[in-house]
This record gives C-alpha cells, sequence and structure tokens, in this order.
C-alpha cells in the first residue's frame, strides 16, 4: 500500500512541472501544445548528459536548458512570426519527438545512476508520513516548491498582475505600453523550462533508461491538466494526483489479476479528463474568472 | 444636449503663452498609407480643444503619437517649449499626458483596484492607492467600487476608472477619444462638468470628436483634421455645426430631403410583445418590445450603443428565435420560428451594425459576399451546387446601381473602403426590393457623401411602398430620414413618436430613460 | 525592430513558391541538424529523400504511402477550413480499421462486390462515430474540440491493442497480436497497368483516394456546402447571419474528416496488411495534419502535399533498415516542415520590414 501511495507521488511529479509550467504560459494567453516534445527533449538530453558525465544533477541542469530552447523555437515562430499557435505546437511536438529520438540513438539500452534521494532531516523520521513525504529526491522536492512559486507569483506580485493582465487582454496591455510579446515570451520559455525538468524527471528518476517517446502522452495529460485545474495552481496538484493514481491503478490490477483488462484501466486518465472538460465548459462563471480571454490569439499590436 | 458652455478666455492669453503641447510637421505613413501629414498643432494649459475630423481623417493617429504608442516619421513635438520624442505611453504619463480611449483598455476579468495599479508607475502600495483613488473621487465626484470586477461595472463607471487612473498621474493633458459615444446625455453632461472643472483647474484637454453640437457646447477652439491634414484651427463660438461639418468634409452638406408618409398606409411588419432575457452579464434583455412599421414609412429606432440595440437586431434578424408564435409578422404571416432564410424568402432584407465578419466576410469576394444573403433565392443554387457565373453578375450589378467604387473585378470585400463596402452591403439587399428593409447603423464610419447616398437609397426603397426599420445610434440621422421614431432604452422600446412631435429633448430624455440618470453627483 | 502590415492581396507567385521554399529551407535545415549531431547529412539526405524513389516500381509505393494520408487531410481540409481544429484523425482512422475489420472477420464468405461496399460503408460509419464525440460535445457543451479529439486518440489505440489481444486474436497466431487474416474478398488489390504489370504496391485504393481529393476540391469550392464551410471558418457570425447553422457545420465537417479518416484506416489494411494489428496506423492521423497544412487547406494541393510527405515516410522506413533509426526520426523533417510552412504564411500575408530602432528625433 505504502509502495503504492509513493509510485502515485512519483509519478505526479513530471505531471506536476509540466502543467505548472504550461499553466504560467497560458495565463500569459499562449496555448503551447508542444509539451510533449519538450519533455522529450529534456528526457533525453538528461540522460544524456547524466550518462555522459555521471552527474545526475548535471543531467537535471541539461534537462531544463533544453525544454527552454525547444520552448525558444515555438516562440520564436508564434510569437516572434505571429503564426497560428496549435499547428506550431504540433509542429513542435513532432519535431521534438523525432529530434529527441535521434539523439538518443546512441543511447538506446544504456542505463545511468539516476538521482538519490535526500531526506529533509526530522521531518523525514516521522513514522509513515515522514517515508512517504520527505525521503524524496531533488526534483520532487522542486517540483512542490516551483507550484508554490508559481502561485505566489502570479497572486502577489507586480509581475504575475502584468502577466495575468497580458492573459486578459493583449489590447489593454499593449495601450498601457506593456511589452506583451516579451511577457508571453518568458512566460514560454518558463513554461518550456519546467517541462524539461517534467521529462528530466522520467530517465534521472522513475526508469533509469532511454527508449523513444518514454513520456507516453504526459505531455498531452498536462495540457489538460491546466484545464482541469481552471488554471489555478494549487488545482494542480489535486489533478496531477489523481491521474497519476489512475494510472497506478493499471499496474496495480494488472499484478493483482483484476478482470479488466489493463488497457481499459489505461483508459480511464483520458476519459476523466474528456468528463473534466465537459463539466468545465458548462460551468461558465467558474472558469471565466480565472481562464485567460486571449489564450491562442494572436498578437501584432504596432509592430 | 449638455447646456452651458466654457467662457473664452484662452484667445487672447494664447499669443504671448508657450504653448503646453506643440506639434511641427508631423508625418506619419502605414506602407503606402498617410496618416498625417505635415501637422501643426498648439494646446495651452487650461484649454479645451477639440480635434474635429471623419473617420479615417487621421485623429487616432495623431493622438497615438502624442501618446508615445507610435513614432512620428518625421516632425518635431515640443513640450513647453523643449524638444523631444516620446518613445512609449510610459514616458507620456511621465511628461503628464494622460489619455482615455474610445475603447477602454481594462482587464475585465481584474478589479478595479488591479485595474489602476496597472496603469500606476510601481512602486504604490495598494493601501496607499486606494487613499489616493477615494480623494480624487471624491473631489471630481466620480465614485467607483475599487473591489468590483470590471466585468460587472456600466459602461459609464467603466469610463470612471479610465478617467481615475489618469487623474492619478496628475496629467497637464488630459487626451479624451470620443468620449460621450456611449454615454447617456445626462452622463455627457456629468462628464463635461468634470472636465470643466479640470480645464479651470490648469489641464489641457484635448477632446476628440465628430459631434458637432458637443464640441460647440464644450469646447474653446477645434482643430479640424481632412485626410491627414491640418484644415484649420477655429474659434467654435463663432461656428455653426454645418460649417465645421463643412470644413471636415470639405464639401457643402446636401440635406436629405424627407417626404411626409402616406396617409393610410398598410401595415407592413410588426413585433408583438418580444421578450428576451439576458444571456450574459454583458447583454440586456429585451421588455416587451413592440414595432409597427407601415409601408412607404421609415421608422426610426434611435438609442446609445448597449441598450439593447444588438439584442433586438438578432431578434428580428431570427439569429435568435422567441420560444412562442405570434410576435413577428410580416403581412399577416407568422414568421417568428423562421430563421434568416426564411424571413429573406418572405421578403425581408437585412442589413447588421458590423460589416467587418457580420454583414459581410472580409476576406471573400463580393461575389461570394452577395451569395451570402442570396444562396435561398432563384438561380444562385441549384441542387446544392453554385451558379458561380449568376452570382459574379448579380454582384456586378449591385455595385454598378450603387455607386460602389472597385479596385478591381470581383475584389476582396477587405479591399473595399468602409463607405463602399456599406453602400455593397444595403445595395445588396435594396436591390431584392424587400418588402421590409430593416438596418442597424446603416452609416456608422462611412464618408458622407456614402452616407448621403445610402439614406437616400433607403428613402427611395419606402417611395416604393416598402416598410424601412432603421436602428441608429446617430440622432442626427434620425431625425433627417424617419417618418415615426421611438426609443429604445435598457432593452424597452418608447411608444413610437410622429416625425412633426419630435423634439430633441424628448429623445435625449428617452434616451436617458425618461429623465432618470445612473445617479451620480453633479 | 519588425514590423508586420497586412498585405492587401497576395500574389500567386507566392501561393506557389512558398511550399516549395519551405521544402527546401527542410531539407537544409534537417540536413545541418543530423550533421551537428554526428550523422552524415548526405548519407541521411539520400537514405531519406531519393534512395526510396530510385528505382521505378518505388514510385508506386510512393503512392501507396501517400494514400492514407490523401484521404485523411482531404477531410481534415474541410475540418480546418472550418476552423474546427480535429486533432483526432489518428483514432479515427482506427476505428475505420475496426468497424470494417469487424464485417471482414465475421462474414468471411462474402462476395467481394458485397464485401468492398460493405467494409466502406462500415470503416466510414466506425470513423465518423469516433469523430462525432468531440463534435457533438463542442455542440453541446462548447468542449474543447483539440484536447477531446486527442484525447480520445489514445483510447483509440488503446482499444483496438486490447481487441487485437483478446477477443479478436487468432488462434493460430501462436500468441502475436494478430487477428485472422482476411480473406480475399476483403482485400485491396494492387493495380495491373494496362496488362503491362504492377507498380510496386499500387493499388486500387490510390485510385479511390485521387478521385476523392478531386471530390473534395469540387465540393469545397462548387457547391453550397464548401460554402458554408469556407464562411463558418472565416466568419461565423456572418454564417448565422446567412441563416446557416453553426452546429450543423461543425458535425458535418467532423463526420467528413471522421468518415475520411475512417475509410483510410480500412483502405491501409486491406490493402497493405489484410488482418488487423495494434499498429494500423503508424502515426498518419498527425501526419495527414501536415500534408494539409502543406496543400495550404486545398484539396488539389492536398494531392501534391500527400506525395511529398509519403516520401518523407518512406525514407522513415528506409532509414530505420539501412541506417538503423527509430521512425520517429522523420519527425525531424514533418516538424521543421510545418515551422517553414507556418512562417511562409505569415510572410505570404504579412508585408514584413526590418528597421533599426524606432525614429528618433531628426535634425532640426
Amino acid at each position: 500500500m505504502e509502495a503504492l501511495i509513493l509510485t502515485v507521488l512519483l509519478t505526479s511529479v513530471p505531471l506536476i512541472f509540466a502543467a505548472a509550467g504550461e499553466l504560467v504560459a497560458e495565463r500569459s494567453g499562449v496555448l503551447n501544445l508542444g509539451v510533449e516534445g519538450m519533455m522529450l527533449m529534456g528526457a533525453v538530453t538528461a540522460f544524456a548528459a547524466t550518462s555522459l558525465s555521471g552527474n545526475p544533477y548535471l543531467g537535471v541542469f541539461a534537462g531544463a536548458v533544453s525544454g527552454g530552447l525547444t520552448a525558444l523555437i515555438f516562440a520564436i515562430f508564434a510569437l516572434g512570426l505571429a503564426t497560428n499557435q496549435v499547428a506550431t505546437g504540433l509542429a513542435l511536438t513532432i519535431f521534438g519527438t523525432g529530434l529527441s529520438g535521434l539523439m538518443g540513438e546512441p543511447f538506446v539500452g544504456g542505463t545511468i545512476a539516476g538521482l538519490s534521494n535526500l531526506p529533509i532531516p526530522l521531518l523525514s523520521e516521522i513514522p509513515v508520513i515522514g517515508a512517504l513525504l520527505f525521503n524524496h529526491d531533488l526534483l520532487a522536492y522542486l517540483s512542490i516548491a516551483m507550484l508554490v512559486v508559481v502561485a505566489w507569483f502570479l497572486k502577489k506580485t507586480r509581475a504575475g498582475l502584468v502577466l495575468r493582465a497580458v492573459g486578459n487582454s493583449h489590447d489593454s496591455a499593449n495601450a498601457l505600453g506593456y511589452p506583451v510579446l516579451t511577457v508571453r515570451f518568458w512566460a514560454v520559455l518558463f513554461g518550456g523550462t519546467m517541462a524539461g525538468l517534467g521529462g528530466a524527471y522520467l530517465p534521472l528518476v522513475l526508469t533509469p533508461h532511454w527508449s523513444e517517446g518514454m513520456t507516453a502522452g504526459r505531455g498531452w495529460i498536462a495540457l489538460a491538466l491546466v484545464v482541469f485545474a481552471s488554471w489555478v495552481p494549487s488545482r494542480i496538484l489535486i489533478g496531477a494526483l489523481l491521474f497519476g493514481g489512475i494510472t497506478i491503478m493499471q499496474l496495480a490490477g494488472q499484478a493483482r489479476g483484476w478482470a479488466v483488462p489493463s488497457q481499459m484501466l489505461s483508459m480511464l486518465p483520458y476519459l476523466a479528463t474528456i468528463a473534466v472538460l465537459v463539466v468545465i465548459a458548462r460551468n461558465k462563471e467558474f472558469s471565466l474568472a480565472n481562464s485567460p480571454a486571449c489564450l491562442g490569439k494572436i498578437f501584432i499590436g504596432n509592430r | 444636449m449638455p447646456a452651458k458652455k466654457q467662457t473664452s478666455k484662452s484667445s487672447k492669453q494664447n499669443a504671448s503663452q508657450t504653448p503646453l503641447l506643440e506639434a511641427i510637421d508631423v508625418c506619419k505613413s502605414f506602407g503606402d498609407f498617410t496618416a498625417n501629414q505635415d501637422v501643426c498643432f498648439k494646446i495651452n494649459s487650461g484649454e479645451i480643444r477639440a480635434l474635429l475630423g471623419e473617420n479615417g481623417a487621421g485623429k487616432s493617429t495623431f493622438v497615438k503619437i502624442i501618446y508615445g504608442l507610435l513614432q512620428p516619421d518625421r516632425g518635431v513635438l515640443r513640450w513647453n517649449g523643449q524638444p523631444l520624442s516620446i518613445r512609449g505611453p510610459q514616458q507620456a504619463r511621465d511628461l503628464g499626458i494622460g489619455m482615455v480611449f474610445q475603447h477602454f483598455s481594462l482587464f475585465d476579468a481584474l478589479t478595479v483596484a488591479e485595474n489602476i495599479q496597472l496603469a500606476m508607475p510601481p512602486g504604490e502600495s495598494i493601501a496607499d492607492l486606494s487613499e489616493r483613488i477615494a480623494r480624487i473621487s471624491k473631489e471630481y465626484g466620480i465614485g467607483v467600487d475599487p473591489e468590483a470586477r470590471v466585468h460587472n461595472l456600466s459602461v459609464g463607471q467603466q469610463q470612471r476608472v479610465e478617467i481615475i487612473r489618469c487623474l492619478l498621474l496628475d496629467p497637464k493633458l488630459l487626451i479624451m477619444d470620443e468620449p460621450t459615444s456611449v454615454l447617456t446625455p445626462q452622463e455627457t453632461e456629468q462628464l463635461f462638468t468634470v472636465l470643466r472643472r479640470f480645464a479651470q483647474n490648469g489641464m489641457a484637454v484635448l477632446f476628440i470628436s465628430h459631434k458637432l453640437d458637443e464640441i460647440r457646447a464644450l469646447t474653446t477652439a477645434a482643430t479640424v483634421l481632412r485626410r491627414g491634414q491640418v484644415v484649420g484651427t477655429v474659434d467654435t463660438a463663432g461656428k455653426t455645426s454645418r460649417e465645421l461639418a463643412e470644413m471636415m468634409i470639405g464639401v457643402k452638406v446636401k440635406d436629405v430631403a424627407r417626404q411626409t408618409a402616406p396617409a393610410r398606409a398598410k401595415l407592413l411588419f410588426s413585433v408583438t410583445g418580444l421578450n428576451r432575457p439576458r444571456e450574459s452579464a454583458f447583454s440586456v434583455a429585451l421588455r416587451d418590445v413592440s414595432i409597427e412599421a407601415f409601408a412607404g414609412e421609415v421608422f426610426g429606432i434611435a438609442g446609445i450603443a448597449g441598450n439593447g440595440q444588438d439584442e433586438l437586431m438578432e431578434a428580428l434578424i431570427g439569429e435568435w428565435r422567441p420560444g412562442g408564435r405570434n410576435i413577428i409578422h410580416l403581412d399577416g404571416a407568422d414568421l417568428s420560428q423562421e430563421g434568416p432564410s426564411g424571413r429573406r424568402i418572405a421578403g425581408i432584407g437585412f442589413v447588421p451594425e458590423e460589416r467587418n465578419g457580420h454583414a459581410a466576410v472580409p476576406s471573400m469576394s463580393l461575389s461570394d459576399n452577395a451569395l451570402l444573403t442570396g444562396h435561398a433565392l432563384n438561380g444562385t443554387v441549384r441542387a446544392g451546387i453554385l451558379n458561380l457565373g449568376g452570382i459574379r453578375d448579380r454582384a456586378a450589378a449591385i455595385a454598378e446601381a450603387f455607386d460602389v467604387r472597385l479596385p478591381g473585378v470581383n475584389p476582396l470585400a477587405s479591399s473595399l473602403s468602409g463607405g463602399n463596402l456599406q453602400k455593397f452591403v444595403v445595395g445588396r439587399e435594396i436591390i431584392k426590393t424587400p418588402r421590409v428593409l430593416i438596418v442597424s447603423q446603416p452609416t456608422w464610419g462611412v464618408d458622407v457623401g456614402a452616407a448621403v447616398f445610402i439614406r437616400k437609397a433607403m428613402l427611395d426603397l419606402a417611395k416604393q411602398g416598402s416598410a424601412v426599420v432603421v436602428i441608429s445610434q446617430d440622432l442626427e440621422e434620425i431625425f433627417a430620414i424617419s417618418h415615426k421614431v421611438a426609443v429604445l432604452h435598457d432593452g424597452i422600446l418608447s411608444p413610437a413618436i410622429p416625425a412633426k412631435d419630435l423634439t430633441a429633448e424628448k429623445v435625449g430624455l428617452l434616451m436617458g430613460g425618461s429623465g432618470h440618470g445612473d445617479g451620480a453627483t453633479a | 525592430m519588425i514590423s508586420m502590415t497586412p498585405r492587401k492581396d497576395i500574389p500567386l507567385i507566392r501561393t506557389i513558391a512558398t511550399p516549395a521554399v519551405a521544402i527546401l529551407l527542410t531539407l537544409i535545415i534537417g540536413a545541418s541538424i543530423f550533421a551537428i549531431l554526428g550523422f552524415s547529412p548526405t548519407g541521411a539526405l539520400y537514405e531519406f529523400f531519393v534512395a526510396p524513389v530510385s528505382r521505378l516500381d518505388q514510385i508506386g509505393d510512393l503512392f501507396v504511402k501517400a494514400c492514407p494520408l490523401i484521404i485523411t487531410a482531404t477531410g481534415l481540409v474541410f475540418c480546418y477550413r472550418a476552423n474546427v481544429w480535429n486533432i483526432g484523425a489518428e483514432g479515427q482512422l482506427i476505428f475505420g480499421a475496426i468497424f470494417s475489420g469487424w464485417v471482414a472477420l465475421n462474414f468471411p464468405d462474402l462476395p467481394m462486390m458485397v464485401m468492398m461496399p460493405a467494409m466502406i460503408l462500415a470503416s466510414i460509419a466506425g470513423g465518423i462515430f469516433w469523430a462525432l464525440i468531440p463534435a457533438l460535445l463542442k455542440v453541446r457543451f462548447n468542449t474543447n474540440e483539440i484536447l477531446v479529439s486527442l484525447m480520445l486518440t489514445y483510447v483509440a489505440t488503446l482499444f483496438i491493442d486490447w481487441l487485437v489481444r483478446g477477443p479478436w486474436r487468432d488462434p493460430m497466431s501462436f500468441g502475436f497480436p494478430l487477428t485472422k487474416m482476411y480473406s480475399d474478398a476483403a482485400l485491396i488489390h494492387r493495380v495491373d497497368l494496362f496488362g503491362a504489370g504492377m507498380l510496386g504496391q499500387l493499388h486500387w485504393g490510390v485510385v479511390g483516394a485521387l478521385i476523392l481529393a478531386l471530390i473534395g476540391a469540387f465540393v469545397l469550392s462548387r457547391t453550397i456546402l464548401g460554402f458554408q464551410v469556407k464562411v463558418m471558418g472565416d466568419a461565423p457570425r456572418a454564417g448565422r447571419f446567412a441563416g446557416f447553422n453553426p452546429g450543423l457545420v461543425t458535425i458535418g465537417v467532423m463526420a467528413l474528416a471522421g468518415g475520411a479518416a475512417g475509410l483510410a484506416g480500412m483502405v491501409e489494411v486491406s490493402a497493405s496488411m489484410g488482418q488487423l494489428q495494434p499498429n494500423v496506423s503508424f502515426g498518419y492521423g498527425f501526419t495527414a495534419i501536415i500534408v494539409a497544412f502543406l496543400a495550404r487547406l486545398n484539396p488539389i494541393g492536398v494531392i501534391f502535399a500527400g506525395l511529398v510527405v509519403a516520401l518523407a515516410e518512406l525514407g522513415g522506413d528506409n532509414a530505420q533498415m539501412v541506417l538503423g533509426m527509430p521512425k520517429v526520426v522523420t519527425g525531424v523533417f514533418k516538424g521543421v516542415l510545418l515551422f517553414m510552412l507556418l512562417a511562409g504564411e505569415t510572410f505570404n500575408r504579412y508585408h514584413i520590414t526590418w528597421h533599426g530602432r524606432r525614429a528618433s528625433q531628426p535634425e532640426p
């Protein structure tokens, strides 16, 4: 049972990273569908850097940087050249998947020594809870920390206010003289860096090898997660645990020989996301307050 | 109409005073379109100046240059005699230039306080800010609740938020772009009182408008722009509205002659007790609206924007349909459940307010746009297949008959000027000689020549025996062409007033809800 | 600083040149990426784009690879023109294969004259069924069709995996996840060209694909249906004004796209595999999106775009065999191609000039 809870917690880490990052991008008005591609780039560079240097923390760094660079490609086209954001995001996913496959070619079949756990003194000695919550690796702690930072940033800082304003009405923000594209640029880059960290988590902690497409759709789930959380950071944690939990049930069910076929269980997260999408869409006032009105809309301005 | 005008004391002082803001030979082009050419402009402290011009004359461009949103291609700006360039709105605000746009730059999901904070330079706490907001609200009588989310405020209240945003920066020059287009006459009077107070305290006010009566009531002088150039700066006291209009458009304005309605006309189109519930926080409920349009008559519906015109037009077109029956009739036939196509087949033509994206598709050709409202007619579609040649001929015929200047054969709608596209969109319906023509804002954003043409075409259609219903925010237009007038306020339509009984006061009061303003202090 | 002003009209030369330039840039950039990562750029280009079509019969294979792309992309063109962002063609394709597979496996003794039409209809029904879910949810609840259709793709992939490993598995397949082979009546045969022999794997499905693209072009440009699609995509408010029903148009284009994708699924199985397996599609549903864009959302263009992208697909297969690269690597070329196309679209729609720092105070 404990092992189950632990696995749920661990599986949710990549989702938390990617969703928190995408949330920031979307609050600024940008829909970046390339999360899957960015995560894969993070995963492959993290694996490669760790494999070549022997230092998993270098892998963390590499994963973050590559996620950011991949997002930069998106920013150049969708923000710089005002291309259609949906198509650009898809292109990024296809490109990122392909490039990561190419880069990972020489590393297939290898393994690395991933991140080790960093138990928090005192807290980790609490019976039961200590082992579950306070004996994790750096990235796991970082994911929660980043979620808190994102929530604080959006709610309490001036820069966060500006970002929310840009996502609500880029025309008004432009009229006030705020650099809409610059704000979005940094939001997108942040989203990419976080996606890269989320992707890096896979080879560094969960399964210490590389295979092409190893994110297995987590990027798409992260996208759904942002909507599920109605663009509120605190709800991402709940959603990530739920989604991670459902995926774990499938493995557990398989091990226990449940009658339900494993594929059906695997379908649950995707079906759950659809259900949530319907619920959110039906409740307009609920989403109106937080959903960025400019999401996906192209901004040209007075250039 | 707003009452007292500010006494002109500034003209004699101008000679010796350094102007607060001066522009010399300012030029700005976009591609090969010249928006401003050699514009020279001066304004002094304490002056209320009008900036007058038609759509496309260059007023917005010039004002954006002053506010730093655009950079001039050539020319010099001087502030208190010092030459400088204004690189952005932030710098403009630092100098002491405030601007209230026609379309508010507010963030509707955020609170009033957050909106105001975004317009301030960083560093001030919300508490200090709230205190200053309260003080200013009291001094000028323009209060709003700081915690309210902007999308819950009325338009007049939203404008106040914009004004407060500007005031907090202690502006020396306040620019207002068409501020009264969304206000009732009472709110307009309140605004003018506030502006006069600003001017008395030494602020300069630049007031962009095309409403000649208001300009003459409020301002001391008017700078007239036409086609990107300054035509002149004149004292508004000495000019009539007609003279100002002539400066604005450069030709003599010919009145549209209105006939008296036939004595016993047949009732062609009627709406009886139309109710439409509110669909969102921003929409207006229609309550018990009734219209009777007779053959040979133009029925004018006046009202300020945002009082239900959009909702009414959608209901008349059939884009929205009431749940019941026997509400909308054409010559006895019940059309309540019919959609737009059904109503067109019955003989009604529609021209909605927005020609870009509603009445016409800008990215499509004129022939495609002709097909938009013609696909239910004979000859355009056979067994699902389009008769492209026939449709093209039809579009050409419309352009020919309605003086639409085309930049080529079958051009895209987006390549036509506003006036020409509007002539096409109106002509598209009139050429079918509909029994009823229902139009909203027929001459909005249209040059005077096209406006005159369109109004004449509508009157000619009425003369031929059709009924014409015109929804318009332009009172001058309503007065010029209607045989009967009703006023739409907050979703309620007043009883119809025959033209001979019309006065501006009557209509103005109805537009404001029979004399009840929105309760602000004077 | 870049400045962008909309163009008044787009010269024809640009419309034609853009895809060509995009392809050229893709090759250059792709090759550079290979070079940077230590692979031979010329080798890569050769194995990806030249080797696959160096023999005459391989031309036939090119058309075969393009076949499902052309069919699916033709349907997608209608969706995207109507501004309905169907990303789930992959899942719709799978369900087309499933429904037609049901016919083939349960009625193996039908004669071809009955079997083929039945399978075609079943596949279209399967694709429509899967596409109607996001369509109805969008019309009824205003849910985002991008995310819903995407989620359903994963569901479809898992479903066919379960079917083929479970209830539909051929007991004689020695544990491999395969269904029984289709009977001969359910297979699409290769084309015998004027008695001169077969051209690679060229089969009748290709002919069907080309005809479908032509029909699509006609419907889009010359029928009231196509007009409704274009108006709804460009200006939905004008569409309602014209009396068109936005919900019906949404459902209609999704059904068209879904049906087309389903048909593509059936053709792929019947022409190339002869039985169902977990992977009936290799990302064709997503690749078809790129084809639609490369074709600039024009059904005739879909034919040429399909061939170009099919070349990249063949290249991927070849590279896997010869260079040992995973198939996803074609994504490098496909992704860059889409980027180039999107950028080209911007350059076509806007007049872009570069000028130095903002105009400062001129000399008095």
